[in-house]
């Protein structure tokens, strides 16, 4: 068993965006009982003993705690690499200047479009702005600028636009990663699933971009793999190369797998209870879908199972009730039905317009040391983390 | 001075760099050497490390060889250049010209 590369800190759920195509899960209330600010430092000392070199800091918006410079400045003393996953709001120059003296490496701003009244009606609230403030600020302190944009069927046609923004904001990188349908993502799919052709009209604008653009800044485009005919290869493996701590301290193998851990007859893994290395190697929660040895067919007898490890354990779980069956997005799968009904529907010339999506709830944020209980809401931007280990030669 | 991609990397001005997201780190726990970005990390051998030292976008990747030719016995140029594309084609180093 190797040793985890990554660790994404999911320090609270509490954001000031809405956005339907968030991956935190439905039941938010039962994540309240966030993490002190020495519980986290105890996490992030023995993710480095663990061997973790990458610490994605999200939430929620983590800039909704109050302790994030104490935070990033403690993973800059243990020399991992801090990458703060933001909507933007909550940065203000003076706790940009925080965090830069900090050490924090890296910061990956969420873009939910190109256009004011679209971006704000995605986010549910006033944001368009802030964040182009935001990445400006970015670029001022000498981050490189990294913008995250979740596809869906209401702005994938304005990823030209898109990308036209990001270059004016000298954005380093773009990834433009189409929606995976976890938590609140899961339940508004059918709003939330593109066209065939909306995705073929994209493919179009990002391979002329590329073309055009060159090394200025580098796209990464994450298909949808609804219309691909394999599953992605989800997390790597099972507990294979990273991890993530939810707000209450639960671990969890898949920043998606809340549900499905709780679906489970065996206790959760919080890092109240045990020690990350405990969590890594002995948690029944890890073990589970971890290496083949839980596969059905037809991944068992697959000459892709060490590709795509079967696909991702949570669409599983959440399409058939069963985290242990074929990821239903491959063609191979005998749920696969379960997909392509999505995509028919998708693509139904007959498909009902303006379908409402329903925004994450809100949530009260009752931590101690939190600014009085007001309301906040709950989003996040779902990261496509999948760290590419190759062995240097020479 | 422009930024440029993996075929002009034959260029015997080409001066490497790292992005700017990336960092060379050392690590403890595991004993070896890694470039951090964002959303990878590269495992890298001591050889591996040491040719990331030398690229400052001053050195050519010549310079670079020579330098390590100094120290280990058996550097060929075209292990540096291949490294350096290698890192080049995914956005983990830049090449500056003159």
């Amino acid at each position: 068993m190797d040793k985890p590369y990554g660790l994404l800190a999911e320090l609270t759920y509490a954001c000031p965006l809405q956005c339907a195509y968030c991956s935190n899960p439905l039941e938010l209330d039962a994540y309240r009982d966030e993490l002190s600010t020495e519980e986290w430092q105890r996490v992030f000392t023995e993710a480095a003993e663990l061997g973790v070199l990458q610490l994605h800091l999200s939430g929620g918006e983590p800039l909704q705690r109050h302790d994030i410079v104490d935070l990033v400045q403690c993973a800059t003393d243990l020399g991992l690499y801090t990458n703060l996953i933001t909507s933007g709001l909550g940065l203000s120059t003076r706790r940009a200047e925080q965090l830069r003296e900090a050490g924090l490496d890296h910061v990956q701003l969420s873009i939910q479009a190109d256009e004011r009244d679209l971006s704000d009606k995605i986010a549910g609230t006033i944001s368009f702005e802030r964040k182009q403030v935001a990445a400006r600020l970015v670029k001022q302190l000498g981050w490189p600028l990294t913008l995250n944009v979740v596809l869906h069927r209401e702005n994938i046609d304005r990823i030209g636009g898109i990308l036209d923004m990001a270059v004016a904001m000298e954005a380093d990188r773009i990834e433009l990663a189409n929606t995976q349908y976890a938590g609140w993502a899961g339940h508004n799919r059918d709003e939330l699933l593109p066209s065939r052709d909306q995705l073929e009209r994209a493919e179009a604008v990002v391979r002329e971009a590329r073309e055009r653009l060159g090394d200025k800044m580098e796209i990464i485009y994450v298909i949808p793999d609804y219309y691909s005919k394999y599953p992605k290869p989800c997390m790597d493996g099972w507990a294979s190369r990273q991890f993530t701590v939810v707000p209450n301290g639960e671990a969890l193998p898949c920043p998606a797998a809340h549900e499905l851990a709780r679906a489970l007859d065996i206790p959760p893994a919080n890092v109240r209870e045990h020690p990350l290395e405990w969590i890594w190697e002995e948690a029944p929660l890890f073990q589970q879908y971890r290496g083949d040895a839980w596969m059905p067919d037809p991944c068992r007898s697959c000459d892709r199972k060490e590709i795509d490890f079967g696909g991702c354990r949570c669409q599983a779980f959440a399409l058939t009730g069963d985290a242990a069956r074929t990821d239903p997005v491959c063609h191979l799968s005998p749920d696969h039905g379960l997909v392509e009904a999505a995509v028919e529907a998708a693509n139904d010339p007959m498909r009902p317009q303006d379908g409402s999506l329903t925004p994450r709830s809100k949530v009260i944020r009752t931590k101690k040391r939190a600014t009085a209980a007001t309301q906040e809401r709950m989003a996040r931007t779902p990261v496509p983390l999948s760290p590419t280990v190759l062995k240097g030669k020479a | 001075m422009r930024l440029t991609s993996l075929m002009q990397i034959t260029d015997e001005d080409a001066r490497p760099r790292l992005a700017p997201h990336v960092r060379l780190a050392f690590n403890a726990a595991r004993g070896e050497y890694a470039l951090l970005s964002p959303e990878t990390v590269w495992v890298i051998n001591a050889t591996g490390a040491a040719i990331v030292e030398l690229c400052d976008a001053q050195r050519t990747v010549a310079e670079i060889s020579a330098e390590l030719r100094g120290r280990y016995d058996q550097v060929a140029e075209n292990d540096v250049r291949s490294f350096v594309a290698l890192l080049v084609t995914k956005h983990g180093m830049e090449v500056h010209h003159g």
